[in-house]
C-alpha cells in the first residue's frame, strides 16, 4: 500500500464537521488545518450548507480538488459508507478518527471496513484513534491547538496505540528539545499497523529514529515486527504497558511458566536491536541519543567533569546501567596532563573521571575532550558541564561541537538548568549533539547507543 | 518436515495433552539430538540387565501418565549403585499413581542447564536456555530468544547468563562444550520451527553439559492448547 497520499497529503476533506457544534472534533480539526497549515482543507457533511462562510459539501465526490487524505469523524455505524464514498471518488487513504469498533466490542463493523480498505489498496488508519501529527504541514488530531504543547520539527517518529499518550510524549519532546518528522496514533490499527509504519519510515528521508508506545501484538505480529526492525535500518525504540505477570498456577511446563508475554516481548525487542525504554522519559531521552548518534559502542565512557561530585555520580550510575569507565592508562593520563593549563595541572586529576576542578577554564575542557576524543580504552565521552564555574563561558557548546566534528566521538553534555544556560545548550544542538539535564539522562543516552544493534 | 514418525507420537498423544518422557526422548533422537542412553520396562528383570550392560550407577525415574512433575512424587532416584537398590527403587516407582514402568538410564555428570521452547501468542516459538534443574523457577537465570536462532543468538544467550562463568570453568571447574551446546540449541530451534499449531511448550530439564557432551537427560513436550 502507498502511503505517502495518506501521510503527506496537498488535499484534505474533514467528514463528519458538525454545522452547530464547534467543539466537534472534525470541527476541531477542519478549524485548525484551516487556519493553521499549508494542507488544502474541505469540510463534509450530508447536510450541506456552511460553516462561517464556508461551503460545506454533502460529499466527498462533490469537493472540486482530488482528495489525498479523508478524515472520517462520524458515527461508527455508517463509517463503512463514507469510506466507500472515498473509495469511489479516488480519495488517496484515510484517517478514522471514530470509535465504537473493537474496542467497543464492535469487531464486525471493523472488519468489515478492513476488508472492504484491503481489497480497494485504500489505506487507512485507526479507527478510534487521534492520527497523524505532521509539523507544519497537518495535523488530524482533535485536541484544540493551545492545548498542546508542540514540539519543534526534527527527525525523530513517533507511533503509538494510545492517543493520550503519544500526546504527552510530544509534550516531553518539546520540553527536551527533540523535534519530530511524524507522530502517529494508531488506535485500534485495523489496517496499518506498527509493521507498515516501519517500512514507511524505512522509506522517509525525514526519519532518523522511530519510536513506539506499544500495548500489545496480535497473533505473530510481534514476531513480523522484530524481523522488520532490521530491514528499516534506522534506531527503533520501544516502550510497552500491560507488563502482566507470567506463570498461572495451571501452566506446566518451566519454560512456559518463565518465558511471560512480557519476559518474551522484552528479550526479543533486544536480540533483534530495539532500545527498550521503561518509562516516559527514556524514550524521549534514548531518541534525542540515537538521532544525534545512529550508531552501537560497547559502553566504554570517559568522563569529563568540573566538579568531583558529579565525576562520582557520573560513574556510580554508569555502572549501574552496565557501562564502564575504564581507568586511563599512564600515557593517556601523561597527555591530558600536558594539555591542560598551568592553574589546574597540580588540583585536577587525569584518571576517569577527569575531574578539571573549578578552576578550569573552556580551553581546558576543549583540550580534555579533544585528548579523550582520541583514546582508544573509550568509545563514548560524557561531558559534565557546570556552567557556573567562572571560567566557563556560553561558547563551550559550540566549540565542544567542533571536536565531536573533527574527531568523531560522540559526547554527550549534561548541562543542569536548560534556560539559564540556553546558548550553551544550543551550541550543541543546534549541531546535533544532544544534551541531557540530569546525570542520569546522560548516561541514559550512552545507554541507547551501548543497547543500539543495527542488525 | 517433520517426520511421520514425530507426527504419529505427537497424534498418540494428544487425548492426554502431553508426551510421557520417552515418547519424548524418542522424538528428540529421531530429530538428532542427543539424548540419555535408557530403557523403557516394567520389568525388574530387563531394568538389571539394562543396568549391567551400561554401568552402574544408573538413574530410575518413573512413567506414569498421570506424573508430569516426577520429582514432586519421588519419581527420581539418582546414583543407583546395584542390584538390590535397583529393585528397591523400582518398588518405590510401582507404588506412584498410574505407574507404566520406569526409565533406567545411564547418570551424566556435568552442569546442569534447561533448554526449552513456548510457542508464543505474539512472537511464535521462541526458546529460553538457563541454569537447569528443579530449582529454576527460584533463580530464573535464563535467556530468551526468538526462533529460529541464528549464531551470534547462541553466543549472546550464553553471555547473558548471570552464571556464564560457571559454563567457562570457574575456579578450576571443567569448563562445558559450548560447541556441543551450540549445536544442540540449533538442532532444537529448528525442530521446534516444526511444531507451530501442535505443541505449546517444550522443558529439556536437565540438559547436562560438560567438557565433551551436551545430553537432554529428562524432555516434557506440553501440546498445544494443552
Amino acid at each position: 500500500m502507498d502511503l505517502k497520499r495518506l501521510f503527506k497529503p496537498g488535499t484534505m476533506a474533514v467528514i463528519g464537521v458538525s454545522l452547530s457544534n464547534e467543539s466537534h472534533p472534525a470541527n476541531v480539526i477542519y478549524n485548525k488545518n484551516r487556519l493553521r497549515y499549508p494542507v488544502e482543507v474541505y469540510p463534509v457533511n450530508g447536510k450541506g450548507g456552511f460553516i462561517r462562510g464556508e461551503a460545506v459539501y454533502p460529499k466527498i465526490s462533490d469537493i472540486p480538488s482530488k482528495i489525498d487524505l479523508a478524515i472520517i469523524a462520524t458515527k461508527a455505524d455508517i463509517v463503512p459508507a463514507v469510506m466507500a464514498e472515498c473509495v469511489e471518488s479516488g480519495v488517496g487513504g484515510a484517517v478514522v478518527i471514530s470509535g465504537g469498533f473493537s474496542e467497543a466490542g464492535f469487531v464486525d463493523l471493523q472488519n468489515r471496513i478492513v476488508s472492504m480498505a484491503r481489497e480497494a489498496d485504500f489505506p487507512f488508519i485507526g479507527p478510534n484513534c487521534l492520527g497523524i501529527f505532521s509539523p507544519s504541514h497537518m495535523d488530524t488530531f482533535f485536541i484544540p491547538g493551545e492545548r498542546m504543547v508542540i514540539p519543534g520539527h526534527g527527525r525523530v517518529a513517533m507511533v503509538s496505540q494510545s492517543g493520550g499518550i503519544l500526546v504527552d510524549h510530544m509534550a516531553k519532546c518539546a520540553l527536551e528539545g527533540v523535534g519530530i518528522s511524524l507522530a502517529v496514533s494508531i488506535g485500534n490499527k485495523a489496517l496499518i499497523n506498527e509493521i507498515d509504519m516501519l517500512r514507511y519510515f524505512r522509506e522517509d528521508p525525514g526519519t532518523d529514529v522511530i519510536t513506539f508506545y506499544l500495548e500489545g501484538f496480535g497473533e505473530n505480529e510481534g514476531r513480523a515486527f522484530a524481523l522488520a526492525v532490521p530491514e528499516c535500518g534506522k534506531p527503533v525504540i520501544v516502550l510497552k504497558s500491560g507488563k502482566t505477570p507470567a506463570g498461572s498456577t495451571a501452566v506446566k511446563s518451566h519454560t512456559a511458566s518463565i518465558a511471560g508475554d512480557y519476559e518474551v516481548f522484552s528479550s526479543v525487542m533486544s536480540q533483534y536491536g530495539v532500545v527498550e525504554a521503561t518509562d516516559e522519559y527514556e524514550i524521549v531521552t534514548f531518541a534525542e541519543s540515537l538521532s544525534c548518534y545512529k550508531r552501537t559502542i560497547k559502553g566504554n565512557i570517559g568522563i569529563i567533569t568540573g566538579s568531583g561530585g558529579h565525576g562520582a555520580l557520573a560513574t556510580d550510575t554508569c555502572l549501574s546501567h552496565g557501562l564502564k569507565v575504564p581507568t586511563f592508562r599512564e600515557a593517556e593520563q601523561t597527555k591530558l596532563f600536558n594539555s591542560v593549563s598551568p592553574a589546574i595541572k597540580k588540583i585536577a586529576s587525569f584518571s576517569n573521571p577527569v575531574d578539571l576542578t573549578g578552576s578550569s577554564t573552556d580551553d581546558d575542557f576543549v583540550a580534555a575532550a579533544l585528548a579523550l576524543s582520541r583514546n582508544k580504552d573509550i568509545d563514548c565521552i560524557i561531558m559534565l558541564l557546570l556552567p557556573y564555574i567562572p571560567g566557563i563561558t556560553m561558547d563551550l557548546g559550540a566549540r565542544l561541537s567542533l571536536v565531536y566534528q573533527q574527531e568523531g566521538m560522540p559526547i554527550i553534555a549534561y548541562v543542569p538548568h536548560m534556560d539559564k544556560y540556553n546558548m550553551l545548550i544550543e551550541g550543541f544542538t543546534l549541531n546535533n549533539m544532544p544534551v541531557a539535564h540530569s546525570v542520569e539522562d546522560a548516561v541514559h543516552m550512552a545507554e541507547a547507543m551501548r543497547r543500539y544493534r543495527s542488525c | 518436515m517433520l517426520k511421520e514418525e514425530i507426527l504419529g507420537l505427537l497424534a498418540e498423544a494428544s487425548p492426554r495433552g502431553w508426551l510421557m518422557e520417552p515418547q519424548a526422548k524418542h522424538i528428540l533422537r529421531l530429530s538428532g539430538l542427543d539424548v540419555t542412553r535408557f530403557l523403557w520396562t516394567e520389568s525388574v528383570q530387563e531394568a538389571t540387565r539394562f543396568a549391567a550392560e551400561i554401568g552402574y550407577p544408573v538413574v530410575v525415574k518413573v512413567v506414569s501418565p498421570e506424573v508430569i512433575h516426577k520429582s514432586d512424587v519421588s519419581g527420581v532416584v539418582l546414583g543407583i549403585s546395584g542390584d538390590k537398590q535397583l529393585g528397591e527403587a523400582f518398588e518405590q516407582m510401582r507404588a506412584i499413581r498410574g505407574f507404566q514402568g520406569i526409565i533406567v538410564e545411564e547418570t551424566v555428570r556435568g552442569t546442569e542447564l534447561i533448554a526449552g521452547m513456548k510457542m508464543d501468542l505474539q512472537f511464535g516459538p521462541v526458546i529460553m536456555l538457563g541454569i537447569g534443574g528443579t530449582a529454576v523457577e527460584i533463580y530464573k537465570d535464563v535467556a530468551i530468544r526468538m526462533a529460529p536462532l541464528r549464531g551470534q543468538d547462541v553466543e549472546s544467550m550464553l553471555a547473558s547468563l548471570k552464571a556464564h562463568p560457571f559454563l567457562e570453568g570457574y575456579r578450576g571447574a571443567e569448563p562445558i562444550s559450548i560447541e556441543s551446546l551450540t549445536k544442540m540449541l540449533l538442532a532444537f530451534s529448528s525442530l521446534v520451527m516444526e511444531f507451530e499449531g501442535k505443541v505449546g511448550s517444550i522443558d529439556l530439564n536437565p540438559v547436562i553439559c560438560n567438557a565433551t557432551r551436551c545430553i537432554i537427560t529428562d524432555a516434557r513436550i506440553m501440546l498445544a492448547g494443552s
